[in-house]
């Protein structure tokens, strides 16, 4: 009785599991595949990377690539410096105005910039920055998520290793790099690699300040690439699709557990 | 006499280096109070201050005082978009957590493949928005799409899913859930791991049913983690609209569009940026009040040391 059960909810685990990767195979089964089998599934039906060849001679994919990639740089590159910097702060020092202005940073985890857009487009429109990189990573650069982690790590440190450092003579900045940062490292990987993936999932913000194919990251260039009006054939935009996804999901099959760890640890806070 | 220079010297240097710290701690914050206060405590207080001015398309922007939210008020529109959001909030954050719950417990146990399947649940979390709208957009293509060859070799009607206002908040809802359940179940399936398997052999021995003891003691274990992941799913319900600018573009007629994506278009397509602002301290108010919540019933514990 038992084990029978347990049979039943193996083939319905499974069944479920199927179901939710036949979008994602779906996507795969029609960027590989001519055309005209775009919903003919037929195993004898032949391979092609046409399709990418397509995509990639219609739009300029290359640059949304590096687009994102440097964006994502940019944006993780700030976010680990800035948070660093506050963290240590907040967890280290005894200062004037220390829990106002921790309170004033959490404001951030509940108010995000992807609701801010009026005025962040205001913002930047008036630093001149519209239709740049910049101006899509400045309004996360400042991670109050970040901030927060950090500080949790930051003060969990011993204080034993602290003053060890400072008996060998390290100064405020010596200290944080050599005992903080080096301490902090499973905390800098899991925010790291939630960053990496926020950003380069995200699309709202960076479709209304981006305007140009120099700017315009991949997520928006495939908006663009994929809009009815163009009527580009299914299979190309699946293809684009597919490029789109593709290094993230390589990282994350490569990576599964550090990822699984990260958005947890990231979610939980 | 050594002990007076010592005891007059003190409080200087003590204040000295607390003077010190105080410059050094403000130094450390500056980069990010410059950028949070740029990018999210001036646009906040913006939105508030631009919500009571006219647009001034024609001459200056003047005061209107609570004009604006007159104007929110008797829009149809703004009200059809806000009971959208609590419709698709409460289609999707019960389903998903649901299904997280069941993926969770079964991904728990000893399970034929269970590394595949943690895979299968937790992919499309990784997956950007835009690109996972452009597959499903294909699925709910009228006739050429997936799901109308499906129903039509079964021998049903194709259907225009997306455009009738009768399927297509529902159509988006799968899609999220699809989306986003195999995130919750991480959050599961850490919760059920620190459950004491003691438990779990105590109530073997007592004989008691699986159903029963998930019923009694999982479920109730699990509270916590249900509380954190409706608060998250709610708020990720208002935040989620980068699928309609794919699928939708909130229609037919407002009949999928959600409270930011309505910003959004307000904002620039119409270039109303006042009543945008307007829009935008309502949005604002209801991510407070549920990030309030979620701060007075679970951060308190989990964290203020």
């Amino acid at each position: 009785m038992r084990k029978e059960s347990y049979s039943i909810e193996t083939v319905a685990a499974w069944a479920l599991a199927l179901l939710w990767l036949l979008p994602l195979a779906y996507s795969f089964w029609s960027a590989f595949h001519p055309s005209e089998y775009a919903t003919r599934f037929d195993i004898s039906a032949p391979l092609t990377l046409d399709n990418f060849a397509k995509a990639w001679s219609q739009a300029p994919f290359a640059r949304y690539y590096l687009n994102t990639v440097m964006l994502v740089t940019l944006v993780l590159a700030g976010q680990l410096v800035i948070a660093t910097l506050a963290a240590y702060a907040f967890a280290r020092f005894k200062f004037f105005g220390r829990d106002v202005l921790f309170a004033l940073v959490l404001v951030q985890l509940m108010i995000m910039p992807d609701v801010l857009i009026v005025e962040n487009y205001r913002v930047i429109s008036g630093l001149n920055l519209l239709d740049t990189i910049p101006a899509i990573a400045l309004p996360y650069m400042a991670s109050a998520f970040g901030i927060f982690l950090l500080r949790q790590t930051f003060k969990s440190v011993p204080n034993e290793l602290v003053e060890a450092a400072r008996v060998e003579g390290a100064s405020s900045f010596g200290v944080l790099w050599r005992v903080f940062v080096p301490l902090g490292k499973t905390t800098y990987i899991a925010f790291g690699l939630v960053s990496v993936s926020y950003h380069w999932n995200n699309f709202l913000w960076p479709l209304i300040v981006t305007n140009s194919v120099e700017s315009r990251p991949l997520t928006v260039g495939l908006a663009v690439f994929g809009a009815p009006e163009t009527g580009v054939d299914w299979s190309v935009i699946t293809a684009a699709t597919v490029m789109t996804m593709a290094p993230l999901l390589l990282a994350f099959l490569l990576f599964q557990r550090q990822f699984v760890q990260s958005f947890m640890r990231a979610g939980i806070r | 006499m050594v002990a007076a220079v010592m005891t007059a010297a003190e409080p200087k240097t003590a204040r000295h280096r607390n003077w010190a710290t105080n410059v050094n701690a403000w130094l450390l914050l500056l980069p990010a109070i410059v950028l949070l206060g740029m990018f999210t405590h001036y646009p906040i207080l913006a939105t508030l201050y631009h919500s009571f001015f006219s647009l001034g398309r024609s001459g200056p922007a003047e005061f209107v005082g609570l004009e604006n939210y007159r104007y929110m008020l008797d829009d149809d529109v703004f009200w059809q978009v806000l009971r959208n959001n609590f419709i698709f909030a409460l289609a999707t954050v019960p389903t998903s957590i649901g299904l997280a719950l069941l993926m969770a417990v079964w991904v728990d146990k000893k399970i034929v493949g269970r590394s595949f399947l943690r895979l299968a649940f937790f992919t499309p979390t990784v997956l950007p928005m835009i690109a996972v709208a452009n597959i499903w957009l294909f699925f709910y293509t009228p006739d050429y799409g997936l799901l109308d060859q499906f129903l039509k070799s079964l021998g049903f009607a194709g259907h225009n899913w997306l455009g009738d206002p009768s399927t297509v908040m529902t159509c988006l809802a799968v899609m999220v859930v699809w989306k986003e359940a195999g995130f919750f179940m991480i959050f599961y399936l850490a919760a059920l791991q620190s459950i004491p398997p003691e438990l779990k052999e105590a109530a073997s021995v007592e004989g008691a049913s699986r159903w029963y003891f998930f019923r009694r003691v999982t479920f109730p274990l699990l509270m916590p983690t249900t509380l954190f992941i409706s608060i998250n799913a709610l708020i990720n319900s208002f935040k989620l609209v980068d699928q309609l600018v794919i699928m939708t573009k909130g229609g037919p007629n407002n009949a999928s569009s959600l409270l930011l994506y309505y910003i959004y278009e307000v904002a620039f397509n119409f270039w109303d940026t006042t009543y945008a602002a307007t829009l935008t301290v309502t949005l604002i108010t209801i991510l407070a009040a549920v990030a309030l919540t979620k701060f007075v019933y679970l951060d308190r514990r989990i964290h203020y040391q």
